[in-house]
């Protein structure tokens, strides 16, 4: 499955900057009943979002207007922490949250995002700390993402600088099918596989 | 370039199909997954829509255990749709993939972690990969085991590979004698509390020292399996003599002469006397107690004689905000003692503290006694093996005597995706592992310790010291 590629992207950063946000907060147990990828925006921070009456809570960062249809989130430290469930990431793609922007991300998580498509950048704390707080104004919500440049824009032309490792970046903005680009290598995979097998005859 | 390499970069290296990168990237070879009814169904969805088949079905192993009903009379059917249509998809994608399934009425069914161990599905110097954030507890076989979402089950699947970032190497050394009542359980939230929640994030985890040494190689699992909670990616512990005796004659391990052969390679597996770790952390065992959360992230804990802590003192704003936050939902107040907090609901269960020894401690604890008034205390067993054998043991009467309900296997009130849920406000004493917001159930509040503890919570109704537990009236 190709992925949409992610180029350079523009829109509202919602800030959600508490500390270990989990996978069960971000993707309660009532919306991992399905055996498709679908409906999962509903679910998506579902006890934040809404309140016991069913009504969006006014007080949820992305039901505020500034930050509305966000393309992306400014987060705390260990962000997707616990539970491997993928539909934590599906949900976030379903809202429109096409790239994360924190301090440290859980390994799981990280890895379900890039699957994905969607971008995770790590800033040090104290620079995500300044770039909290300037989205986490109405009027400095609005930036934009360049994957290839590797650039944040803030609303008044600041530019934040990240790091990715190549072989994400590329995958990322050509939207590559991960298993169709590993399964160029079946032969490779084939030989060490008779040669591991060989060697712990026990696995066979 | 040294040649010393820890046990990490050993299994890594030994599984390496090729590297993709300079940056730490390889192609890693899996050798055995695990597959259930809820992480894995977009992954066979994604085969059958690119018209994919599976690399090598018999390294994979299915197994119902997230969405089935613990009630005590078992039957095959789910009670809600959902769960259904898991459970019968599952059926579906094993049969026509070809891989073997341990469905709800199967004598080996039971909580993916807690079985494959069981079965011998998972040997020394393996490396495992499954939907499941738990899959960490294999470590205590000196196997490697991470979790993974399900995209990359799909990738597994499809190629017995995944692409893979080599972690960086943490050693943890954990040495003394545990205080009677002290468990694997006090030992690792007592880790984590020292180092946090993401304390190893982008590390993978080698446990030493006497103390883990000492330890049953089942309750070297509770420690491997809630390593990931202080985000570590993969947790073990050199393979050892118990180890072996734990895995000979597990239905799956290898017989006569291959088994023979398998111990003497499996004897080389430990990390080479000056191998260099990327980070080292101590901990003295002999100085710890009792360990219970208060909070909503499991390094929220403290042991058991502690209060609950003032967010005042805490002069990080953002740590001071989060602890004002748990504590606000955990309906606590800063100060009070830990001992005061009363419980409505005690739960022995999940992966992380289910097995048989787990519940032999707890039926040594409520033995003869009453599970206090105000209190609905369960347990479910880690496996339907776990469950005979407690009952072959006398165990099971144990429990129903002492006012406990005993139940079908599964991974049940840890999170909460079955039909036992917690209620709003509820409180329980949980031998899980996670006590996030609304885990157990919304508005629900969790405090994670060891299954005594749970045990002797449920007889008192309130957090309760085990050390002291037989004082008690």
């Amino acid at each position: 499955m190709s992925l949409q590629p992610f180029t350079r992207v523009s829109g509202k950063a919602a800030p959600m900057l508490a500390a270990n946000i989990d996978t069960d907060v971000i993707m309660p147990k009532q919306f991992l009943k399905g055996i498709d990828r679908t409906g999962l925006d509903r679910g998506l921070f579902f006890d934040l979002r809404f309140l016991t009456d069913g009504q969006p809570n006014p007080g949820f960062v992305l039901n505020q207007p500034a930050w509305q249809g966000a393309s992306f989130m400014v987060v705390g430290p260990n962000f997707g922490c616990g539970s491997s469930r993928e539909h934590a990431v599906w949900g976030l793609k379903q809202m429109g949250i096409r790239a994360l922007i924190g301090s440290s991300f859980a390994g799981i998580f990280y890895d379900n995002c890039q699957r994905n498509g969607v971008l995770l950048i790590t800033l040090d704390e104290p620079l995500l700390q300044r770039f909290g707080r300037v989205v986490s104004q109405p009027e400095g919500a609005q930036i934009s993402v360049d994957l290839q440049a590797q650039e944040i824009r803030l609303h008044d032309g600041e530019l934040i600088p990240f790091e990715i490792d190549t072989l994400r970046k590329t995958a990322l903005l050509l939207g590559l099918d991960a298993i169709g680009s590993t399964l160029q290598r079946s032969d490779q995979i084939k030989a060490f596989e008779r040669q591991h097998l060989a060697a712990n005859p026990w696995l066979s | 370039m040294t040649s010393a390499r820890t046990l990490y970069d050993k299994h890594i290296d030994s599984h390496t199909v090729c590297r993709l990168d300079d940056q730490g990237h390889v192609l890693l070879y899996i050798d055995r997954q695990v597959i259930n009814e809820y992480t894995s169904p977009q992954a066979f969805s994604g085969l059958r829509e690119a018209r994919r088949g599976v690399w090598r079905a018999s390294t994979a192993l299915a197994v119902v255990d997230h969405v089935n009903p613990t009630a005590p009379n078992r039957v095959a059917a789910m009670p809600d749709a959902g769960g259904a249509r898991q459970v019968s998809y599952l059926a579906e994608n094993c049969r026509d993939f070809g891989i073997e399934l341990l469905d709800i009425l199967d004598k080996r069914q039971g909580i993916e972690h807690v079985i494959a161990p069981e079965q011998g599905f998972i040997l020394p110097g393996m490396v495992i990969a499954a939907g499941d954030s738990h899959t960490t507890t294999y470590g205590a076989l000196g196997a490697f085991g991470f979790g993974i979402g399900t995209s990359e089950i799909e990738h597994l699947l499809a190629s017995q590979t995944l692409v893979y970032k080599r972690l960086k190497s943490l050693r943890v050394t954990v040495d003394g004698a545990l205080a009677p009542g002290l468990t694997s359980k006090d030992v690792i939230m007592a880790l984590i509390g020292r180092i946090g929640a993401s304390g190893a994030t982008g590390y993978a985890i080698e446990f030493c020292g006497s103390t883990i040494d000492a330890l049953s190689v089942e309750a070297r699992m509770t420690i491997c399996n809630m390593a990931v909670e202080a985000g570590a990616r993969g947790a073990f512990m050199a393979p050892d003599e118990k180890v072996f005796a734990y895995l000979k004659d597990k239905p799956r391990a290898p017989k006569g002469a291959l088994w023979e052969q398998a111990v003497e390679q499996w004897r080389a597996l430990h990390s080479d006397a000056d191998a260099q770790f990327d980070r080292e952390v101590s901990l003295d065992a002999s100085s710890l107690e009792p360990m219970v959360t208060w909070g909503t992230s499991p390094d929220q804990a403290s042991p058991i004689g502690a209060r609950v802590p003032d967010p005042q003192d805490v002069s990080d704003l953002i740590l001071r905000q989060d602890m004002r936050r748990a504590l606000n939902y955990m309906g606590l107040a800063a100060g009070m003692a830990l001992s005061d907090i009363v419980i409505s609901h005690a739960f022995i269960g999940s992966c992380t503290n289910a097995r048989i020894e787990d519940l032999r401690d707890a039926a040594s604890v409520v033995r003869g006694k009453r599970v206090a008034g105000h209190v609905r205390a369960m347990i479910v067993p880690g496996s339907t093996e776990v469950r005979n054998q407690a009952e072959a043991e006398g165990l099971a009467a144990i429990f129903i005597d002492a006012g406990f309900e005993w139940r079908q296997s599964g991974c049940s009130m840890c999170l909460a995706m079955n039909d036992d849920v917690l209620a709003p406000g509820d409180r329980c004493a949980s031998s899980t592992n996670r006590n996030f917001e609304g885990r157990q159930g919304a508005g629900a509040r969790t405090h994670l310790m060891s299954p005594a503890m749970v045990a002797a919570a449920a007889i008192t109704g309130r957090l309760t010291d085990i050390r002291h537990f037989g004082d008690r009236p």
